[in-house]
């Protein structure tokens, strides 16, 4: 945090006229800070005023089924969600499946973006039809490969099953997808969701290449493999981490596909999903608190981590 | 992004290496890009069908089409044009919101930033970061205790807070692209903000705010989870009442696919007509 603070001080103070004295110099610094404030204010009060809550709820016993035991419990709800198997497994199954759908929608991203980065007859439709998964209302979606799609007896995969096997007159496998490979499921139908996401983003970064060199190394007898593997791929660096940093943001708190696929069943029960019931089921308020509280401590170390050390993210524009 | 979309043609002096395996390739292209759609093209054939026709097995692909599912999901139960308002209602209004509060933040943090904005940008992209979960008790318990509970004004103020780091994010990238010799130039001629707003920056960043205002839709329109916790039977939003659709009419497969489309319409409509602004939304925006 400081290191950056830092570096964006000093960076300004070669570039910057000499600041006016006192008075003038402190109003343009508020005019300079006003148009912020709004935004910050209203963000402070609507994300970071009910954390403390949820913060200081976490330290309480409290159960809506038992109103009269509210009280203060100290670390108990912690100790209890550290030591529930439920929650460890949720943590297990948050990871596999962000990191699941992250890679897989990525690398296919990347794929359907160099094929559509050509030109070709029809380009046009092929984005428009590439497009449509990432338009469909996530609940509509999961639902639809739910009913339609993964269903045992007429879903549209079975479906097709018993049609390519009909046609050499044979008895067709019919697997209950959900139940034999429920995380699997899941995954999938996010993937499906997320590869139009990915492949747009990397679309518009390999859109913005610039040809002439690409042209020139191809002159210079460079193989494709060649072109890709010093030009382009690092010129999408910060297009693959920005993908996979949204991506993770709207993975890790999937709630939509878990709750209406499998309902947290057949171990797909994620940290969203889980927290969910403690609170909306169990009614256990306190509980719930300390897990958000938990969840939120680890994702803060984890992107911090991420977006410090390892993202070309948050360079400096130079010059301004 | 029409610039990059059209650009040049290679000279001919160069060797056309790429087009070796072309026919393959755009073929491959064309069988992904069908792959992906067909769940959709399912979801809206389906929904065409008769319930008889809609739960075969090998698919009634060539059934005769009827409207019989979108009828009763319109007629039948529990009538469906209270959540959709309210979603539009929602999304409208709170995507308003997030432009008002966004752009003035952008501004100071783009066009003459103040000191330490990647902390402030970070800050904003942290609340993002934050598990929706975590402040959900609260706002719940919030709620129940004003009376807020079932009301649409809570949803719009969460789903302002919810894209307006994104919102944010967006536009000071947009902002960014916005020359600064234009910038110092209008000063120099002495034009007042409301002028180099108008005349300046306007041009340059008018196709962000429309991408952005896009996408603060689309998430606002989808969410699920908010929703169902603080709405009951008034505020209920499309996508609760698809799930409490599902479960309390039993499973009509042409009536889910025809609830999923129609639920998934605007969306649809509103994404396939500003593709171009989607994308450079999504992306070059954002990093840039």
């Amino acid at each position: 945090m400081t290191s950056v603070a830092e570096k964006t001080g000093e960076g300004r103070v070669g570039t910057t006229p000499p600041s006016p004295p006192g008075a003038a110099r402190r109003a343009a610094g508020w005019a300079r800070r006003a148009p912020l404030l709004p935004a910050l204010i209203f963000m402070i009060i609507v994300t970071q005023l009910p954390f403390v809550a949820t913060l200081v709820i976490s330290f309480m016993d409290w159960n809506a089924y038992y109103p009269d035991e509210r009280g203060f419990a100290g670390i108990d709800n912690f100790k209890r969600v550290f030591t529930d198997v439920n929650m460890r497994d949720a943590v297990w199954t948050t990871i596999l499946l962000t990191v699941g759908v992250v890679l897989i929608s990525l690398i296919l991203g990347l794929g359907i973006a160099l094929l559509l980065d050509r030109k070709f007859r029809g380009r046009g439709a092929v984005r428009t039809m590439m497009i449509a998964p990432f338009l469909v209302v996530p609940v509509a979606a999961a639902l639809l490969w739910k009913h339609a799609l993964y269903n045992p007896e007429y879903g549209l995969f079975n479906g097709a099953l018993t049609w390519l096997w009909g046609l050499f007159g044979a008895d067709a496998p019919q697997p209950d997808w959900i139940s034999n490979a429920p995380l699997w499921s899941v995954i999938f139908a996010l993937v499906w969701q997320w590869t139009p996401f990915m492949m747009l983003i990397l679309l518009a970064g390999l859109q913005g290449r610039p040809l002439d060199v690409v042209e020139a190394a191809r002159i210079d007898g460079a193989s494709s493999w060649q072109i890709f593997r010093s030009m382009t791929l690092p010129h999408l660096r910060q297009y693959l981490e920005l993908g996979a940093l949204l991506g993770s943001i709207y993975i890790v708190q999937n709630f939509d596909a878990v709750f209406t696929i499998t309902s947290g069943g057949l171990g797909t029960a994620n940290l969203p999903y889980t927290i969910y019931q403690i609170f909306y089921q169990a009614h256990d308020y306190g509980r719930a608190s300390a897990a958000a509280v938990i969840v939120v401590i680890g994702t803060i170390i984890i992107a911090t981590f991420a977006l410090r050390t390892v993202s070309s993210l948050f360079k400096e524009d130079p010059g301004r | 992004m029409t610039t990059a979309l059209h650009r040049a043609a290679p000279p001919d002096a160069v060797p056309k290496k790429k087009d070796r395996g072309g026919p393959w390739l755009s073929l491959l292209a064309w069988v992904v890009g069908i792959l992906f759609v067909l769940p959709v093209v399912w979801m809206v054939l389906t929904s065409f069908h008769t319930e008889a026709d809609a739960a075969t097995n090998p698919p009634a692909v060539f059934a005769p089409l009827t409207l019989e599912g979108y009828r009763e999901f319109f007629s039948g139960g529990a009538t469906p044009w209270p959540p959709l308002l309210n979603s539009l209602t929602a999304s409208l209004v709170s995507t308003a919101l997030v432009l008002l509060l966004s752009f003035p933040a952008a501004y100071a943090l783009s066009i003459k930033p103040v000191k330490k904005w990647t902390d402030v940008l970070f800050f904003f992209l942290s609340t993002k970061m934050l598990p929706v979960v975590a402040g959900l008790l609260p706002l719940y318990l919030f709620a129940q205790n004003t009376g807020l509970l079932d009301n649409i004004w809570l949803l719009i103020v969460f789903y302002t807070s919810m894209n307006l780091p994104i919102a944010v994010w967006m536009m000071r990238s947009f902002l960014s692209e916005v020359p600064v010799e234009m910038l110092e130039a209008a000063s120099m001629d002495g034009a007042s903000l409301s002028k180099t707003l108008r005349s300046v920056i306007a041009p340059v960043v008018m196709p962000g705010i429309a991408a952005t205002a896009l996408i603060c839709f689309i998430f606002s329109w989808n969410e699920l989870l908010f929703a169902r916790v603080l709405t009951a039977t008034v505020a209920e939003t499309a996508p609760v009442f698809l799930t409490s659709f599902v479960t309390s009419q039993g499973l009509f497969l042409a009536q889910l696919c025809a609830a999923a489309f129609v639920v998934s319409l605007p969306v649809l409509v509103a994404g396939f007509a500003a593709q171009d602004k989607l994308v450079q939304g999504l992306s070059l925006g954002s990093v840039k």
